[in-house]
């Protein structure tokens, strides 16, 4: 790790709010996207000439096609309820880090053009005209929310900033001003079928090279198959898990758990992605283009179930939308989802969480462990923000804090929440979700990391918690590279499956 | 007809029509503009019985407030609740006979304004005290609070000060429900209260007070957490299909 080249937020032993700092993070941009990216994904290359009429134009369709956009620009009262809540606030101080501020940036204009106070008072309320300084706040701050929910949680209206970010992110792609990081992304996955841009070849290479790790390491041959015509479970995994330390660790563990339970699955070159960065830029039609991936590997290769690796925001798009999109899940109509339905197993939700999977096996005993394996862990876990606030599991509301803490306590001894206001619906994003997951805003993600920080240094000093398990490998990727900056060691941030993995009995079973 | 009654007269028609009219349109817009995806804020429930116990939570507890800042909860409600018994209080100026709930609700609407001015009161104060609601406040936040405390103020000045002549009030509202206007009484007092919320009701549509209903057209408290049992779909989404 490189010194930093900004001041580190101290730990502090209860967490303040902190006093607001005007500009804190202004200076903080995310590198715009180059006109091949953009062009790459349909949109224009640079700022177009009559960007101010186009963006209100955008904004105006947006209005008429989501209801969250409309309702929520109308009815926030400035309560102040969310200006406490945002992680990159509490980090740096900048006032337009708290929601309603962030949201305002917007709603000013919104106001200006679309509403009679702002058309004919605009000083009273507020309303602003979109000149070229207020498009460049808008790139820079919502270049600075990583759409994790938390405020839409305490918000007496229900109003979810993450709706705003995305339509605002929306307009800035329309009008040529998209993000490199996120559109970048959304190009591979197109292209390739991976957010890493990994192709076949590779992947198949990957694969084999751990299926030799695992054979070396514990004597059995466990298989991690990819396009494998009619095997029972299509697995659907952030591309992160093929490669990425600690992610690779979690693959493993699926496929030790696939091998005990003695169930036939495989990967998809196809859909080699879990991930959908089309949310993180609310571009409807990019999420839908990524979801069909899905769809048409789970038809290509026969399978009966299709199960979602421990990944955040797939698990939202899985869960929430792909039923919607796509048609997996019950009730769609169009011929591709018909015959998927008559495909899948109708025993099984679809899509079901690997979270999901595993749980049922363990309390079925179809699975079996030794948790002394993981005696030298005393653990906790990070709730993911999408799997938190935009998602659930199994068949009771708040199931997806219970399934994976559930696991984590089957398979090990040493377990220890944090504190109650930082974990299930109130926790803290890990501070670099939603598209902010990259090295040019590394300063907001050190600094937007602080409330977990200081949550999990409170169990860490009171319980000797030496690892944080969490499901989503943008958190993971996050905390590899944050934890130094706070004095903790890059290894302590791993997944549920990790910890599945080192217990797991492949010996015994079938 | 006195000048001033015809003038408060037509005030009122076109604040109720105002009022009417703008939310109502309100209301259909939000109505008509679909919501393309499901996004409870979860963990939400998975039945529509659900949906209707959490949305009732927020709307008579303020739940989300409640665990958001105790403060600004406890001042919101009490003002809420207490604009809420000084509302039905004053439909007995509108009714004969008067109905049983405002009859019941009469000892306890009397003093219901004070806990407005509370309320009301409290909130102000914040927007001063807090640095980050000091920061996010408006001009029109501020005239918002203003408004209101005005209108409770001069409610209670014609209650504990100064008493207006109650009956030819509500003379004067029954003329104007049934288009035979009679005098509006010419206190000073009452003219004030009756032009600050005939403007209440003028910004309704207009202004923050959409919060209304815009907390029952807001998705991620009013959908139901069940999209992989049931799909759904709404219009412009479904056309997609067909591509």
């Amino acid at each position: 790790m490189a010194a930093p080249t900004f001041e580190v937020p101290k730990l502090k032993e209860v967490s303040e709010v902190p006093r607001v700092q005007e500009g804190a993070m202004a200076h903080i941009r995310s590198f715009p996207a180059s006109a091949a990216i953009q062009e790459a994904i349909g949109f224009p290359g640079q700022l177009v000439e009559n960007w101010e009429e186009k963006a209100i134009e955008k904004m105006g369709d947006l209005l008429h096609n989501y209801r969250s956009f409309k309702v929520y620009l109308d009815s926030c009262v400035h309560c102040g309820a969310c200006t406490d809540k945002c992680h990159y606030f509490l980090g740096t101080g900048d006032p337009k880090n708290m929601p309603v501020a962030r949201q305002d940036l917007i709603r000013n204009v919104y106001r200006r053009h679309f509403t009679f106070a702002g058309k004919y008072f605009p000083k009273l309320v507020g309303a602003k005209d979109l000149t070229k300084d207020v498009l460049d706040q808008w790139y820079t701050y919502y270049n600075q929310c990583s759409e994790c929910r938390r405020c839409s949680v305490f918000c007496p209206y229900g109003i979810d900033t993450a709706e705003i970010t995305m339509a605002a992110k929306e307009i800035l792609d329309t009008i040529g001003y998209g993000q490199k990081y996120t559109n970048e992304i959304i190009g591979k996955v197109q292209r390739i079928g991976n957010n890493l841009g990994l192709p076949g070849p590779a992947l198949e290479d990957t694969l084999e090279g751990l299926e030799e790790d695992i054979e070396a390491d514990t004597g059995v041959k466990v298989r991690l198959p990819l396009n494998q015509k009619g095997a029972e479970v299509l697995l659907v995994t952030p591309s992160a898990d093929f490669f990425s330390e600690p992610h690779v660790e979690s693959l493993i563990g699926y496929a030790k758990v696939f091998h005990a339970a003695g169930i036939s699955w495989t990967l998809s070159t196809h859909a080699s992605e879990a991930g959908n960065f089309g949310l993180f830029i609310g571009n409807y039609d990019t999420m839908r283009n990524i979801a069909l991936r899905i769809r048409e590997a789970a038809l290509e290769l026969g399978v009966k179930r299709i199960i979602v690796g421990e990944c955040g925001h797939a698990w939202r798009v899985a869960y929430s939308f792909w039923n919607t999109l796509v048609g997996i899940g019950a009730g769609a109509n169009d011929p591709f989802a018909i015959q998927l339905q008559q495909q899948l197993d109708p025993r099984y939700p679809a899509p079901q969480h690997i979270c999901e999977f595993t749980y049922d096996l363990l309390k079925r005993g179809a699975i079996t462990v030794d948790k002394s394996a993981n005696d030298h862990r005393v653990i906790t876990f990070h709730d993911s923000c999408n799997v938190a606030r935009g998602s659930r599991m199994g068949d009771m509301p708040g199931g997806q804090f219970v399934i994976p803490r559930e696991i984590i306590k089957m398979v090990a001894n040493n377990y220890h929440d944090m504190g109650a206001d930082t974990i299930g619906e109130s926790t803290f994003c890990c501070g670099g979700g939603g598209g902010l997951l990259t090295d040019d805003l590394i300063e907001l993600r050190v600094k937007g990391a602080l409330p977990r920080m200081e949550a999990l240094k409170r169990v860490a000093d009171e319980h000797q918690v030496n690892f944080m398990a969490t499901i989503c490998a943008i958190c993971k990727a996050q905390f590899s590279k944050v934890l130094p900056y706070y004095g903790f060691d890059m290894n302590m941030i791993g997944g549920v499956h990790q910890l599945v993995s080192t217990a797991i009995r492949l010996d015994q079973k079938q | 007809m006195p000048t001033l009654t015809i003038v408060y007269a037509l005030l009122f028609y076109a604040a109720t029509a105002m009022l009417v009219i703008g939310v109502g349109y309100k209301i259909y817009d939000y109505a008509r503009t679909p919501a393309p995806l499901k996004i409870p804020t979860t963990p939400a429930p998975t039945t529509q019985a659900g949906v209707v116990w959490r949305m009732a939570r927020e709307v008579v507890l303020f739940e989300s407030l409640f665990k958001a800042t105790k403060w600004t909860w406890i001042f919101g409600w009490v003002f809420h609740a207490a604009l809420l018994l000084v509302l039905i209080r004053h439909l007995r100026y509108f009714q004969e006979p008067i109905w049983t709930i405002v009859a019941l609700a009469q000892p306890f609407g009397m003093y219901a304004a004070f806990g407005m001015v509370i309320g009301l009161s409290g909130l102000w104060a914040r927007r001063f005290l807090v640095d980050r609601v000091r920061y996010i406040s408006t001009l029109s936040d501020h005239l918002m609070l203003a408004l209101l405390l005005a209108i409770a103020l001069s409610g209670l000045s014609m209650k504990y000060v100064a008493h207006t002549d109650i009956i030819s009030l509500k003379a004067f509202m029954f003329g104007l429900m049934t288009f035979n206007w009679q005098p509006l009484p010419q206190d000073p007092l009452l003219l004030l209260h009756l032009f600050l919320v005939a403007t209440l009701m003028t910004i309704f549509p207009i202004s923050k007070l959409l919060h209304a209903p815009g907390l029952f057209f807001s998705p991620s408290r009013n959908q139901v957490d069940n999209p992989r049992e049931h799909r759904y779909v709404s219009a412009w989404s479904a056309k997609l299909e067909q591509k």
